[in-house]
């Protein structure tokens, strides 16, 4: 009896995860996509700018003004416009308080 | 994003891989047990084993991340090669502005550095049911999860006449390394005002811009060194990737357009190859048949998902590799996913930066399931960089998200090089971009 009950929140539980709508991709998931241009953690060996350590606010201002095209740029400009400003804001963090 | 439901991936992704997203789902709502539960599904006991099949973009890029996700898994990777050879680069190294050694990377960063274990062996089987390779020394390995990741194969069974044993002296250069070092090889003892003869594949294939960068770095090293030579391109499809870019370079840098062109681009159906006279060079294309002379032949074959994919049953009729975007596992073979130009990857094209993007969200996504959580929602990223000359860079960008459809590029994101966009700036990235995703990999 106790099973079947156990089998039947499970279920319930599965059910409304089921609905749950996928979220917005996190900081680290944006992040370690970024790093084939710039580096493994942001720490570029090349032309484009290393991104460790940078200061969220900067980080975060920076892409808003590239995804506005405030900010001249070759590629990046293409590229912020696939982010939230949300989104756009948890890859600043995830840079800025990488270890 | 938002609209988009868990329920309704599960009706998208095929059976193996609906069944194996609705066990995550029931794992990450259990609570404290769900480390436990995952646990015991694995084969082994002890820390969990990863092994990853193929040392390349996306093989290579799997293994690191993992460890630096979560360094209590053990990962292996398998890899014939002791240097692997970049495509991205190759062309460089046509164009005499790289040398071949230059494009070479060792697996030594990923052991030392990563804890990877890499062995040098060749996978002739997997066994789903015992979840274990079988390896060409001989003997097994058991995985709790495998990572396959065995880039190309060639169909030689495209055009009469050209087939493996005719590669070796007409060569595809498609597969870095001997290949390329032979290209490179007839091109620079080609006779000045000689014909250079390219025949790009039908999609989909690997690289889709890399054939006419080829055609860009070949010109360029002709007119350094051979400017009476032409090239001449004879194409299977009827258009081709960054096209407007590509023709407007050419128009810049080599004559395109002009009585006195060195680039002649001849697409399908005249420029269709159908047979090759490997014994007198001539590529015969075309309805009419027409037979072009070449001094120095280049044919890359049509292709399909790497040998291992293919004799594993993870391939279907495409003769590519559908799976679970969420986690790139196949749909096909549970515990076993497929990364990189193998994978039916939806609107991502089949390129060195997709198989490093797709590697760190399956990455992450077997690390979670390892510990019994619920994969993080994915994101994807190509960039993709050409050269046209040496100071002379163009690209093509997207941003990549999940929906209903799979893998879709965000609206109003990405897209080329702009008619004003600066080139030389875009020429010193692209080596930025070579030097960074090759430290991501292999560093």
């Amino acid at each position: 009896m106790t099973k079947t009950l156990a089998k039947i929140a499970l279920a319930a539980t599965a059910l409304l995860v089921a609905q749950m709508a996928l979220a917005e991709a996190g900081g680290a998931m944006i992040g370690r996509t970024c790093n084939g241009c710039h580096g493994t953690d942001g720490v570029s060996k090349g032309a484009a700018p290393s991104l460790k350590g940078l200061p969220a606010d900067y980080l975060a201002k920076a892409m808003k003004d590239f995804k506005a095209d405030a900010r001249p740029a070759t590629i990046m400009n293409r590229i912020a416009k696939g982010y939230s400003d949300a989104e756009l804001g948890a890859v600043a963090q995830y840079f800025a308080t990488m270890k | 994003m938002s609209e988009f439901t868990r329920r309704k991936f599960l009706k998208f992704a095929g059976a193996a891989g609906a069944a194996s997203a609705a066990g995550l789902t029931l794992s990450g709502c259990e609570g404290p047990g769900a480390g436990a539960s995952a646990k015991s599904s694995q084969a082994s006991t002890g820390p969990a084993h990863v092994v990853v099949i193929g040392g390349g973009f996306g093989g290579a890029t799997a293994a690191k991340y993992i460890r630096k996700l979560d360094p209590s898994v053990k990962v292996t990777l398998i890899e014939k090669a002791k240097t692997y050879y970049t495509c991205p680069g190759s062309n460089w190294v046509l164009g005499g502005m790289r040398t071949i050694a230059s494009i070479g990377q060792t697996y030594d960063s990923l052991a030392s550095k990563h804890g990877v274990k890499v062995v040098h062996d060749w996978v002739t089987g997997i066994d789903a049911e015992k979840r274990h390779v079988a390896l060409e020394s001989g003997g097994h390995m058991s995985y709790d999860r495998l990572i396959v990741s065995p880039g190309i194969d060639f169909k030689w069974d495209g055009i009469e006449g050209y087939n493996e044993e005719v590669s070796k002296t007409i060569p595809h250069a498609w597969k870095a390394g001997h290949q390329t070092a032979t290209l490179y090889q007839q091109l620079a003892g080609m006779r000045d005002g000689g014909t250079f003869v390219i025949c790009p594949p039908p999609n989909p294939f690997r690289c889709p811009p890399g054939p006419y960068e080829r055609v860009s770095m070949v010109a360029h090293f002709m007119k350094q060194h051979k400017p009476k030579s032409k090239i001449i391109i004879l194409d299977a499809k009827p258009k081709f990737s960054k096209q407007g870019l590509f023709t407007q370079g050419w128009k810049d840098l080599y004559g395109f357009g002009t009585d006195n062109s060195m680039i002649e681009y001849i697409p399908s159906p005249n420029g269709k190859v159908v047979r090759i006279d490997a014994k007198n060079r001539v590529a015969i294309a075309g309805d009419l048949e027409e037979e072009y002379k070449a001094d120095v032949l280049n044919v890359i074959p049509a292709q399909k998902a790497g040998w291992i994919a293919a004799h594993s049953g993870l391939t279907n009729e495409s003769g590519w590799c559908p799976v679970n975007p969420l986690t790139w596992e196949s749909t096909l073979v549970p515990h076993v996913h497929v990364i990189g130009d193998s994978s039916i990857a939806g609107k991502m094209p089949k390129s060195g930066y997709s198989a490093n993007s797709q590697a760190k969200v399956c990455a992450a996504a077997v690390v979670d399931m390892l510990a019994g959580r619920e994969p993080g929602t994915p994101s994807w990223v190509n960039t993709c960089y050409s050269l046209v000359g040496p100071n002379y860079g163009i690209s093509v960008a997207a941003v990549y998200t999940l929906s209903e459809a799979g893998v879709v590029g965000v609206k109003g994101a990405g897209g080329l090089t702009p008619a004003d966009g600066n080139r030389s700036l875009e020429a010193i990235y692209a080596d930025s971009w070579w030097t960074n995703v090759t430290d991501d990999i292999w560093g």
